[in-house]
């Protein structure tokens, strides 16, 4: 009896303290919002009630007007400018003259015995060319052994086995990781004198140009690449594999499917909403590739890893060509739009399927 | 007196409370300078503007540091803006002809300025040969030329070859040390230059290579040109120089510099602006020195640069600034500016006189004495408007040849086209 008292008389005081602890933590937010007071008051008087839900938005707007949607509109504009000049109205309106430079090709773009865009060499603006190449051999390969890598990994660690937590940590740790982080680790592994070259020499063998030979400069970055995005689009396919219920596996084991018809027949079609959105959310990350290559090789040998973000990034800030920087935008856009719209309609077709 | 009342006054007086500062300044005249660090120079300035502060109450110099790499992006929109600064440290003075302030008027002595400032240099200010205005001075003086490990020379018993040795000679006596020294496990390369157009120009220019024609534009093929390049691209086909220098990059400058520090480097084609960098970072772990640039048929110049101090015509004090411009480029300030930083002189008095430097006077002093051997067509290019649009596609162009993209025929068709296509605009 006395005992219970003793303890009710100590949770009181605990109690007691708590609320104090808790009313001197909000202090600074009570001024705060008395502070706030002083201007909301009379301007929720003077807009009325329902107007304010507008004020609070506005801050939100403004930082989306001004640093995202004004920079798309002036890009738009520059797109079809010439000169040196950074003010819009001091810049000179070329129209057509910066895309036109971008797809002329000798032969013509229009000629249809055009040697076309497979030889960069005969372009006006070769480089943009060898960038565009560049960007969609590296989107293929990468995308596509990331997406199966992934998946494979995924389906790794659905499986009921032994430290399966400790392994889905250890794939999305480079997740974590800044891109430029994760480039100067790997620069520091593959340079010429680099922790690879100095196992190879170790073992009596010759140093590799990993990063100055044009086609292991290219697998390099895909490999990175690959390495450093694959646990994050491995967590969306875990997260798509635990979301089928397991009755439909228990179901088919019965009727005596096996491993393999049971993920033809069951993973892979119950997987494909999610996997279309790894797909293309793969897919426009590796187009927009930039920050982890420019610091791995900035975009060399020659142009092998030369991609378009950093074509449009040189062409603007090195060469101080804006308007053309600007013209290459909208070409990136507009195949970013078309990818897009690509995803709504894949999302749509799989959704119904 | 509630509470919400005593709120609103705690707010005014807080702003009263920032605003004071700026009342308490009176009419004190606010200059402001926009200037960029490459190591302790703007400590100098500083130090330097506060001795000039205390002479001169009724002005104050306010420093803004900025990245190098924004300095000219953010300049151009401060300029078009009309927000300028009234006075900044700038390496490209062609992009802001006709917005800067004709000192002339507001120095003591125009004369001094005039008879102190190289024609090269005040003539990349002026637009046009009518122009005679004075604009700014130069912070520092650069010079392109080579270093070279004596230690490893040493080590190696290979003879230094003498001064006036070509570029075939030098990289013959490197080959031969690197050859002696290098092994699987630590890689000594005979030679290397550093990724840019500009450390290519002193070298080309020295074998007959000419750019600049009549009417202001650029021819790149010439025979001068073509055996540089040939001899670089060579170094890169014969293992010669670090492969990811030249070879390992679509953009950007590269500096060689690390491989030197590390010692992997017997001869390193670089400029003055490294002696602090080595200075600091080699310490005595070897010994190193300048040669003078390898000679070719036609000389053995180096290439000037460096940075200028100019002043913007927007500014609302021109006075005070040609005030604060007057004191700067005074000969006794100037020289301890130039020596503190460790800074090549850009005053030619001071050039003549020489400069005792606290350190590194030796190394720095043979920089100096490659300045009245420059050639005039380096000046020229240094200070081309569309010289660092060359300097680019040269570096690019030549890179794409290096790592198999191109022929050097075709590289130089290429450099020609974009140079063609760049006045044609």
């Amino acid at each position: 009896m006395r005992t219970t008292r003793v303890s009710k008389r100590r949770g009181g005081k605990r109690k007691l303290v708590m609320a104090w602890i808790g009313r001197l933590l909000l202090k600074p937010f009570v001024v705060l919002a008395t502070l706030a007071d002083v201007v909301l008051g009379p301007l929720q008087k003077l807009l009325g009630m329902q107007r304010m839900g507008y004020f609070f938005v506005l801050p939100n707007l403004l930082v989306f007007g001004i640093f995202i949607l004004l920079p798309m509109l002036l890009n738009f504009y520059y797109g079809f400018t010439a000169g040196d000049s950074i003010l819009p109205e001091n810049r000179q309106f070329v129209g057509l003259a910066n895309l036109e430079s971008l797809f002329s090709c000798q032969p013509t773009f229009l000629d249809p015995r055009s040697e076309s865009f497979m030889n960069p060499s005969v372009c006006q603006q070769d480089r943009f060319w060898r960038a565009a190449g560049n960007t969609l051999t590296f989107v293929i390969f990468q995308v596509g052994v990331m997406v199966l890598l992934a998946l494979v990994t995924a389906l790794a660690l659905n499986r009921e086995v032994r430290g399966r937590g400790f392994f889905r940590s250890i794939f999305f740790y480079p997740v974590l990781l800044s891109p430029v982080v994760v480039a100067l680790i790997w620069k520091w592994i593959l340079q010429p004198e680099g922790v690879f070259n100095g196992i190879l020499v170790g073992m009596g063998l010759e140093r590799l140009p990993f990063l100055v030979e044009a086609n292991w400069a290219r697998l390099w970055v895909i490999v990175v690449s690959v390495w450093a995005q694959m646990g994050f689009h491995t967590l969306i396919l875990l997260a798509g594999l635990q979301s089928i219920p397991h009755e439909l596996y228990e179901a088919a084991s019965m009727d005596g499917a096996g491993a393999w018809r049971s993920f033809r027949q069951i993973t892979l079609p119950l997987l494909m909403p999610t996997m279309v959105v790894v797909l293309v959310l793969s897919l426009i990350r590796a187009v927009q590739v930039f920050d982890q290559v420019f610091v791995l090789t900035t975009g060399g040998p020659g142009t092998a890893t030369l991609y378009m973000v950093q074509y449009i990034f040189q062409t603007a800030f090195d060469r101080q060509q804006f308007g053309l920087a600007a013209a290459t935008s909208l070409v990136l856009a507009a195949v970013l739009f078309v990818l897009t719209l690509g995803q709504l309609r894949l999302g749509r077709t799989s959704e119904i399927a | 007196m509630t509470k919400r009342t005593l709120l609103a006054l705690l707010v005014v007086a807080a702003l009263i409370a920032a605003a004071l500062p700026a009342l308490a300044q009176g009419d004190q005249v606010e200059l402001r300078i926009t200037w960029y660090n490459d190591g302790n120079e703007g400590e100098v300035l500083r130090d330097l503007l506060d001795r000039f502060e205390a002479e001169n109450p009724g002005i104050r110099v306010v420093i803004d540091e900025v990245a190098y790499a924004d300095l000219h992006t953010l300049l151009q929109a401060q300029v078009e803006t009309g927000e300028a600064p009234d006075m900044a440290r700038i390496t490209f003075p062609n992009r802001f002809l006709g917005q800067y302030l004709d000192l002339s008027a507001y120095v003591a002595d125009p004369q001094y300025w005039l008879d102190n400032i190289p024609e090269a240099v005040l003539g990349s200010m002026r637009q046009g040969a009518e122009d005679t205005g004075i604009y700014g001075y130069p912070t520092q003086f650069t010079v392109t030329g080579p270093f070279i490990n004596v230690t490893l020379f040493e080590q190696a018993g290979v003879e230094i070859p003498a001064d006036d040795s070509t570029w075939e000679e030098w990289v013959a006596a490197a080959t031969a040390v690197a050859e002696e020294l290098s092994d699987a496990e630590f890689t000594i390369y005979p030679v290397a230059i550093d990724r840019t157009g500009h450390r290519f120009w002193g070298p080309s220019l020295s074998r007959c290579a000419t750019y600049i024609n009549e009417d202001g534009t650029f021819t790149v093929d010439s025979p001068g040109f073509r055996s540089t390049a040939e001899m670089i691209i060579g170094w890169h086909n014969d293992g010669l120089m670090p492969p990811d220098v030249w070879g390992g990059s679509a953009g950007n400058y590269v500096p060689a510099a690390p491989y030197f520090i590390n010692g992997q480097l017997v001869l390193y084609m670089s400029g003055s602006w490294q002696v602090g960098n080595f200075a600091t970072n080699i310490g005595d772990a070897f010994d190193w020195k300048v040669i003078p640039n390898p000679r070719g048929d036609c000389g053995a110049t180096g290439v000037p640069g460096g940075a200028l101090m100019v002043a913007f015509a927007g500014t609302e004090h021109p006075e005070e600034v040609g005030k604060v411009m007057d004191y700067l480029f005074s000969e006794e300030v100037i020289a301890e500016f130039y020596a503190r930083t460790l800074f090549l002189p850009g005053h030619l008095g001071l050039i003549e006189k020489g400069i005792e430097y606290p350190s590194n006077n030796e190394a720095l002093n043979a920089f100096a004495a490659m300045i009245p051997n420059l050639m005039e067509e380096a000046y020229a290019l240094q200070y081309h408007p569309k010289g660092p649009d060359l300097n680019a596609a040269i570096r690019d162009r030549l890179s794409q040849v290096i790592a198999g993209e191109f022929t050097l025929d075709e590289a130089i068709e290429r450099i020609q086209a974009d140079m063609d296509a760049l006045f044609a605009q």
